[in-house]
């Protein structure tokens, strides 16, 4: 099936056209915001982090900004530094301009403060657009990267809006397309079946170990993540055990062989189903497996959450009847009817495969209308 | 449609409306057709058992197994956390 994307320099297709800056540190993203708030079309990160961190957080912001900046709905890129940031602004740049995209550089103490830094800023944008060639080409759907998020979950995600993500997800890794999926702490109690899913036993090892860090981490700081859920809100709801909550979350992953397990915004390969490390936070989990390269995101949620990116589309998704009339202002597709009997997991399925490509294609998603353009990185350690 | 069951192997199916005790409920599973009547009110979103499943043995919702029956449980009977256990993991909360 083909689609309509936009092509980059290094052969990856995009289906947004985003110009992005990118403040590299917290002190640079007042400037960052005010450069991107002169274009209707240029967005920002909004970067908390940057300095002071620990080696394994440090190597986590890094891939985050590196990653956005290198994901192929972002066309052109303006990073702004302060100077004196831990985070190696220069470095990221250069290896993202490596790729021929166009990106440059700015550093806020070098241009003299705020405002001449933002003047700057504002010019090398817009002759970056000027210049830029828009080449959109019709690529086939294997050239997509979706990222599944389920958040503000309810009794419905695992009974109806996961089944029917997980429909259109084994639908598109049958097409050659990839999925990611996340949030380890989410598969805890399900981690035996997803690793009798993964295609060798080195991955299936992989997937084990992640898990049991993520709750070793728990533990350090007085989690108990076995021990916590379901929470009582979710036995309220009808949830009985921890393995009921977490096959219910999986199931938005569909069924076919989980192909690899990746660190934090670690770039995602080309075809197949894989299982990315993050957190149950939604934002920071969007964000780390759009960092690693996916374009467009499958968001199921029983309550309703509006959160979006700044870069990929969103696709909320819920099973809900009453979610989705209280927030259809947020909500794309609503596939209550499947708990109506109306609809089958297969019809609703198709329907929501419909909704991918009319988005994929150039129509935007609620989140992207409302301008929902949450960003934040999944650290672990303190900061010094 | 009352509730669901997601594979043969279920032995549990989720209501998908509150549904009362002494209800007839039928269950699609594919092609097969399941009736049951229920001994007792199960919420929105709760489950109750397609047979007879005896103590000790798993309880299966998404065709995997979910925990094991603390008691006897009746073809009918809701099913929740006074007659099923986790095996992975036990729940304590803290509050």
């Amino acid at each position: 099936m083909k689609v309509k994307g936009f092509l980059r320099p290094d052969g990856k297709v995009g289906f947004r056209n985003h110009f992005l800056v990118i403040p590299t540190v917290i002190c640079a993203t007042r400037t960052a915001e005010e450069i991107a708030s002169n274009f209707p079309n240029v967005v920002y990160l909004h970067n908390q982090h940057g300095c002071n961190h620990m080696k394994d957080d440090e190597r986590k912001v890094v891939n985050v900004l590196k990653g956005m900046a290198l994901n192929p709905n972002v066309a052109g890129v303006l990073f702004v530094g302060l100077g004196c940031e831990t985070v190696p602004t220069r470095q990221i740049f250069e290896s993202v301009r490596e790729s021929g995209k166009p990106a440059e550089c700015l550093i806020i103490q070098e241009e003299g403060g705020t405002l001449r830094t933002i003047e700057k800023g504002v010019r090398t944008l817009q002759k970056m657009m000027e210049e830029y060639e828009t080449k959109q080409v019709e690529v086939d759907l294997s050239a997509v990267t979706v990222a599944i998020e389920c958040g503000g979950s309810d009794t419905t995600s695992g009974i109806a809006s996961n089944p029917v993500v997980g429909y259109v997800a084994d639908k598109l890794v049958d097409m050659g397309a990839t999925v990611v999926f996340s949030e380890t702490t989410e598969i805890i109690g399900a981690e035996h079946i997803l690793a009798r899913r993964a295609v060798n036993e080195e991955v299936a090892k992989k997937l084990l170990e992640l898990v049991s860090r993520c709750e070793k981490n728990a533990l350090a700081g007085g989690e108990d993540i076995r021990g916590v859920n379901p929470t009582p809100g979710n036995i309220r709801g009808g949830l009985t055990t921890l393995e009921e909550k977490s096959l219910g979350a999986i199931y938005k992953a569909g069924t076919r062989p989980i192909k690899g397990v990746l660190e934090y915004a670690e770039s995602i390969p080309a075809g197949g189903l894989y299982f990315m490390d993050s957190p149950g936070h939604d934002v920071e989990s969007v964000t780390g497996m759009v960092a690693g390269g996916a374009q467009i995101v499958f968001f199921t949620t029983g309550r309703g959450t509006p959160t979006g990116c700044p870069i990929a589309p969103v696709i909320k998704i819920t099973a809900n009847a009453r979610t989705y009339s209280k927030m259809s202002d947020n909500i794309d597709v609503d596939v209550s009817e499947v708990l109506e009997g109306k609809l089958t997991i297969q019809q609703a399925g198709e329907r929501l495969f419909a909704k991918l490509i009319e988005v994929l294609n150039g129509k935007l998603t609620k989140s992207e209308m409302l301008k929902h353009h949450e960003f934040g990185i999944y650290l672990t350690q303190p900061t010094l | 449609m009352d509730a669901i069951a997601f594979s043969k192997r279920d032995n549990v199916a989720t209501a998908i409306k509150d549904l009362k005790k002494g209800q007839t409920v039928t269950v699609m599973l594919g092609e097969e057709k399941i009736v049951v009547e229920l001994l007792e009110d199960v919420p929105f979103g709760h489950k109750f058992a397609l047979v007879d499943i005896p103590q000790s043995t798993q309880i299966f919702k998404y065709g995997e197994p979910i925990g094991i029956a603390t008691r006897d449980i009746r073809k009918g009977e809701y099913v929740h956390v006074h007659n099923v256990a986790g095996q992975r993991g036990v729940r304590g909360h803290r509050s």
